[in-house]
Order: C-alpha cells, then structure tokens, then sequence
C-alpha cells in the first residue's frame, strides 16, 4: 500500500487568509455528563448536611465557640507548637550528627531515629506519662559523682510535660530524616563552590546549604506539622484538655456525639487549611530563582482575572 | 627570577585504587597563564583542584606565594591546618568550575558579593559597588538582580568569573570554562579569560581549545596519564610536539 500526500482535510477553495477563519473548538459530551452526574451527587450531600436533623447544628453552633472549646483549641495549638518548634530543632542536630565525618555521631543518630520511628506514638507518650516509676528523682550535678540539685520527677514532668517530650523526641526523629534529605538533595557542586570561595563552614549550612534545601524539606515539612497537629489528640489518653479530650468530656455528658465530633472536625480543618496556606507563601519565598519566573499567587490570578472582566464590561457597555 | 608564584612538587593523587596522579611538578610564574592540556582521565582537572585543596594531595605539595596549602611545616613535620585556614588560604585563589556552580538562589549581584562578604567584613555598600564594577568588566551590567536561571550558559559563566574576582585573587584557576557551553557561546566567555590574561592575572586554564591556548598562552603543558609529558611555549609544544603521545592527542583535536 502506498501513502499518498493526500490531506485528510481538504483546504478551503476559496482564497481567504487561512488566519481570518474561524475556529470551532471540538465539543466534549461526556466530560458534561460526568460534571452532571457529580453536581447531584454533590447537591445530595449538601441537602442531607442541612435537612438531617442528625447533625444537630444548633448544639454545633452553641459549643463551637464556647469557652471549653476554644481554651482546647488553645492547647491543642500549644502542643503542636511546642512539638514542632522542638522536635525540629532536635532533629537538625540529629541530621547534623547523621551527616557529619564521626561514625560514632553516625551510629547514635541512625539509633535514635530507628528507636522513635520504632515506638508508636502512644506507647511512647505512656511511658513518659509514667516516667515516675522508674526515676523517682532526677538529680543534676556531676555525672557518676555528686549532685547539685534534685527533683522528684512527678514535679518536674507533669502530664503536659510528657505530652510535649513524648510530642518532641517523636517528631524529631521524622524531622531528621526530612531535614537531611533535603540536605543531601543540594546539589555537590555548591559546597565546592562555598567552599572554592572560602567562605566559612557556618555560613555555607546558613546562606548556601540551607534555603535551597528547604525547597524539598517544606513540602514533607508541613506534611509533618499537619500530621502533629492532628497527632495531639492521641495524647488525650493522658487527660490533657486538648481539643479532641474536651469534645469527648463535653459529650460524654450530653451525648451529642455527631455534633461535638463537627465541631472537632471543623476546627482542625480551619487551622489546617490556615497551615496550608502560610506553606504556600513560605514555599513561595524559597522559590526565588528555582523558577525562572514565579507563578502568580491565587489572589493575584483573581485580580488579573477581575481586571480582565472589568475591561470586557466596559467594552460592551 | 626569584621563587615561582606556584609551586606543585611532586604530586601523588589516588582515588581509591585507580591512581590519578603520579608524581606532577609544575612551577607558574607571577602573572603567567599556563593552559593545561590533555586527553580526558589524564588527570588536569584533579591536578587543577589540588591547588586550591578541594583535594587533598596523597604526597607532594602544593605551595602558592610561599606558603604551603593545606598544611604547616614544623621542623620535619607538616601539620594539617583546620578547615576555617584552608578555606582562609582558598580565598586568594579563584576557582571557576565546568558547570558554573553558581547559588541559583541568589541574584547575579549576590553571588558576586557573597565571597567578599563572609571573608573579609567589608561595609556592604562598598562590596556591592565592587560587584557592580566586577559586572560591567564581564559585560553583564544590566543583569545585575537577575537570577543565574534566567541567562544563558555563557552569561553564567562570566558570572561565576566575576565571583571568582570579586576576591582580588593572586592566582585564577579555570576547569574547562568552556566545556559545558554551546559553540556559539564559547567565544564570549573566552574573550573574557582573554582580556584577564592580558591585565597580568597569574592563571592555570584547563581546556580543550587549542586556538585559545595557541593565542593567550605563555607556556602550554601536556597531560597524559597523571604525568606532565611535555611542557613548553605554544608554538614549540603546539606545532612542534616532541612526545608521540602529544602528537597523537593534537592530531585528534585539530
């Protein structure tokens, strides 16, 4: 069989400027059928949530911002702070000690992430819950020798304590390893030229090193303080009053089970799509020079988009 | 003349089992340009990085203006220095890499005033007018706040030569410049090395042009092997080889 030159489309007779036609763009039922098909399906949704007396709104909106409620939100908000600011600072160093020339730092870095990322979280935070029965005091003084001060240790770590400790030395470990593969993602190249540079060791980490490796570390970063944030309500079996203890105190005794849940649910989606949208910003700013040039942001593509109308509107009217 | 500006005795660099350098000695006089060539796995570059330390030498030594890299003597014994005064010694050697190796995260302007910043604590202002001057000598005044993602592969090179200079370095080490550029791009960074070389900056080039050698050179050295086979001025080692090996190399590359 020969192929012959032949178009598929024949070209228009006329002479007319091929640029001057019009085009029609290809239509696509199927794609409307399928937006259909989740429009009611969607609608159906939005109908239940607001006819099934089952949620129980009133009692959603009585407690959702009732005092309990928001001293929770509060704690939960401080054990995630705590966690992450901790936890991230422990485990810099720990990536640090992974990466450094020491195989001895080495050996104690890679054991510690293999013993916190071992220990569910839980049975982690039980043990230091119950840290009193094994160290009854904890003295400070000269290893092996004397000590200076002591302290029983049920004063020294309360149940809010070993929340945060159990939180930190958890998180550290996952943090460790995010802060060191972004560490080991920048490329060699620029140590040697730091390096080629003479600039110093602290300096190459703070101003080379550093911001181009947050470029993946943010991603898996905020991954982690999103999954603490929501972890905080494991340590409600230590009755701590976060958020997720005080809605199971509060409808353990009016039994409004669905509607304190939603006002749990609907709390920790507020403060996570608040998380999310300060990493898009911060991820933004270590963007700088990765991109040729930036994309817009959200807000600005809707400007763009507003002026756009504007300029249509005032053209037809 | 008195002692040479660079002074390579004797170097031995292995990598593992493979040994890369066996025994180079090579002396540079202030304000030569000596252009190194060689067949690839010859062992210039390594040679070219042991200078500045990026590899530490397996015997031998490498000593610049006197004072010996990477090491103190002491008596009959040589000392190794911390990385804080490697990288101090470093900072009078520039070093401008294949593949640019500028931070893609800083503008033109800051990567040209970031060596000069963290060495020497100068006033801000000061430096950065130095990076503006350092710019306009490679051509790239109105490049200024770009990002090194936004220029050309030329363009970036005469960058990183500027960063190399913004140091006042006594000696200027080039790693193929020009190996990692398209063809058409090739000349303009050239021009650049040129124009350095004809102000009496004492510099090595590693490359693989030929022409440039045979223009700007004041002594070209041959590599083959990890030794210095031959080594003399342009004209003599270029057109008038006297190593089989030489001979064989040129009449692949002209």
């Amino acid at each position: 069989m020969s192929v012959s030159a032949r178009p598929l489309v024949a070209a228009p007779e006329d002479e007319a400027d091929p640029a001057s036609l019009k085009v029609v763009p290809s239509r696509h039922p199927w794609r409307w059928v399928g937006v259909a098909v989740v429009l009611v399906l969607l609608a159906q949704f939005i109908h239940g949530l607001v006819t099934n007396t089952g949620w129980d709104w009133p009692t959603f909106r009585q407690y959702f911002t009732a005092d309990s409620i928001l001293r929770a939100v509060g704690v939960t908000i401080e054990l995630t702070v705590y966690g992450t600011v901790l936890g991230f600072a422990l485990g810099v160093v720990i990536a640090l000690m992974r990466l450094s020339k020491s195989p001895f730092l080495q050996v104690v870095s890679w054991t510690y992430i293999w013993a916190f990322r071992s220990i569910p979280l839980i049975v982690q935070l039980l043990f230091w819950f119950n840290i009193a029965y094994l160290y009854q005091r904890f003295d400070f003084g000269i290893p092996f020798g004397p000590s200076f001060v002591s302290f029983d240790t049920k004063d020294l770590i309360g149940p809010m304590s070993a929340a945060v400790l159990g939180l930190a030395l958890h998180q550290a470990a996952y943090a460790a390893e995010i802060v060191r593969s972004g560490i080991i993602a920048v490329d060699h190249g620029q140590l040697e030229a730091a390096a080629a540079l003479g600039i110093p060791r602290l300096r190459q980490f703070r101003r080379i090193v550093l911001p181009q490796a947050m470029r993946s570390i943010l991603p898996n970063a905020a991954n982690e303080v999103i999954s603490l944030f929501k972890g905080t309500s494991v340590v409600s079996v230590m009755a701590i009053g976060e958020l997720f203890y005080q809605v199971q105190v509060v409808y353990g005794r009016n039994a409004r089970v669905v509607a304190l849940l939603m006002v749990a649910t609907v709390w920790y989606i507020a403060m996570t799509t608040l998380l999310s949208v300060v990493q898009y910003y911060v991820e933004r700013h270590y963007a700088k020079g990765a991109l040729r040039n930036l994309p817009p942001t959200p807000l600005q593509r809707v400007r763009a988009q507003y002026a756009a109308l504007r300029a249509r509107a005032g053209a037809t009217g | 003349m008195s002692r040479p500006m660079v002074d390579l005795r004797g170097i031995h660099k292995s990598f593992g089992t493979l040994e890369v350098l066996k025994g180079v000695t090579l002396e540079v006089e202030q304000g030569q340009v000596v252009v190194v060539l060689g067949p690839s796995g010859s062992g210039k570059s390594t040679l070219l990085r042991t200078i500045n330390h990026l590899e530490k030498v397996d015997r031998g030594y490498v000593s610049i203006d006197g004072d010996l890299l990477g090491y103190r003597r002491v008596g009959d014994k040589l000392h190794e220095l911390k990385e804080r005064e490697i990288l101090k010694q470093r900072t009078h050697i520039g070093f401008v890499f294949q593949n640019f190796n500028l931070f893609p995260h800083l503008t033109v302007l800051e990567n040209v005033a970031e060596a000069p910043l963290s060495a020497q604590r100068k006033q801000k202002k000061e430096v950065h007018q130095e990076a503006v001057r350092l710019l306009a000598r490679v051509g790239l005044s109105d490049k200024e706040n770009a990002y090194p993602r936004q220029l050309s592969g030329g363009q970036q090179q005469r960058v990183a030569i500027a960063r190399a200079l913004a140091l006042s370095p006594k000696l200027l080490l080039f790693d193929e410049p020009t190996s990692a550029l398209d063809p058409e791009l090739v000349g303009e960074v050239l021009d650049v090395i040129k124009d350095l070389a004809s102000t009496g900056t004492t510099m090595i080039v590693v490359t693989h042009e030929i022409g440039f050698a045979r223009e700007v050179a004041d002594r070209v050295v041959f590599m083959d092997d990890g030794v210095i086979v031959e080594q003399g001025s342009p004209t003599t080692v270029l057109d008038h080889p006297q190593h089989p090996r030489t001979r064989a190399f040129l009449s692949k590359v002209l």
